[in-house]
């Protein structure tokens, strides 16, 4: 888990183009949206292609997104549940 | 008669230097690329805004000569948001980033358009952003021409703010070559009441422009 956790924040950072930012300065459990991150509607779309190139895993309910994105550590979880 | 529209001032980018009111105001190693010259460029601004990082670099050049420009020259308070305008051009569009955009979608094994490319795949975002940087609501155009236009611009501008639409207006040119290994960009800031003494004319633009 902690792997996945750490690939994942790489490839936000990566996708998002957080500039500046490590993965160890991304709180696991903190919001990404709002407060946190300070992330858009565009950017849970990049996530969306995270999950897609990386894991293989499509989300066809876009009202789930908002509880799988909320933060690195839901990411994982969903991840962990749906990788193929 | 027309009230007389002025320069109240301008802004240049292009090798690796920034020009204010004709005087220089950053400067970096020519042999910086344009991504690492426009990510020192904007932390000599000194303010936090992260969504420039997310921009494509025709954006970014646009963003770094309007932030330049207006630090020199402010117009804060002065205008409500729907009297300021930003008319802009250029010749290469926004082929920098089609390109970038092409690239995700060419393999179809490997066919991941992203989203945050493909958002600025049309050149008139650049006036998006700066708009929403400042909350700017007026009148906004882009053009695509061979080379800058002096003459057009400043007939058209002219009649924006005789037909009383703007009191003040970002203008000039903004071009970036694919894979940014070219770029220019001349603002000018025109204002009716700037206090300055250069005409909004054609002649004052192409002799800025050609400094």
């Amino acid at each position: 888990m902690e792997e996945l956790i750490l690939d994942l924040k790489k490839q936000l950072i990566e996708a998002l183009n957080l500039e500046d930012i490590t993965p160890e300065e991304i709180d696991t459990n903190a919001p990404l949206f709002g407060d946190g991150l300070g992330l858009d509607s565009i950017d849970a779309l990049e996530i969306i292609l995270i999950l897609e190139k990386y894991y293989g895993i499509k989300i066809d309910d876009p009202k789930a997104g908002a509880q799988i994105f909320y933060s690195v550590k839901t990411i994982a979880d969903f991840v962990v549940a749906n990788r193929k | 008669m027309s009230d007389q529209v002025m320069i109240s001032g301008w802004c240049k980018i292009n090798n690796s230097r920034i020009l204010v009111n004709d005087k220089l105001v950053f400067e970096s190693p020519e042999s910086l690329d344009f991504s690492e010259f426009s990510k020192a460029a904007f932390k000599a601004l000194e303010q936090p805004y992260l969504k420039f990082y997310k921009m494509d670099n025709l954006s970014k050049l646009g963003f770094l000569c309007a932030e330049h420009l207006l630090k020199h020259n402010p117009i804060d308070g002065k205008y409500i948001p729907e009297e300021i305008g930003i008319i802009l051009s250029n010749a290469e569009s926004c082929i920098d980033t089609d390109i970038e955009h092409q690239k995700t979608i060419t393999d179809a094994n490997n066919y991941f358009p992203s989203p945050s490319i493909f958002v600025y795949t049309l050149p008139n975002i650049v006036i998006g952003e700066i708009s929403i940087k400042h909350k700017f609501q007026g009148e906004n155009t882009f053009f695509i021409f061979e080379q800058f236009q002096p003459d057009f611009m400043t007939g058209y501008i002219q009649g924006l703010f005789d037909g009383g639409q703007l009191k003040a207006c970002i203008a000039g040119w903004v071009d970036l070559s694919p894979n940014a290994k070219n770029y220019n960009a001349v603002f000018f800031l025109a204002e009716k009441s700037g206090g300055s003494e250069v005409q909004f004319t054609s002649e004052n633009l192409k002799n800025i422009y050609n400094q």
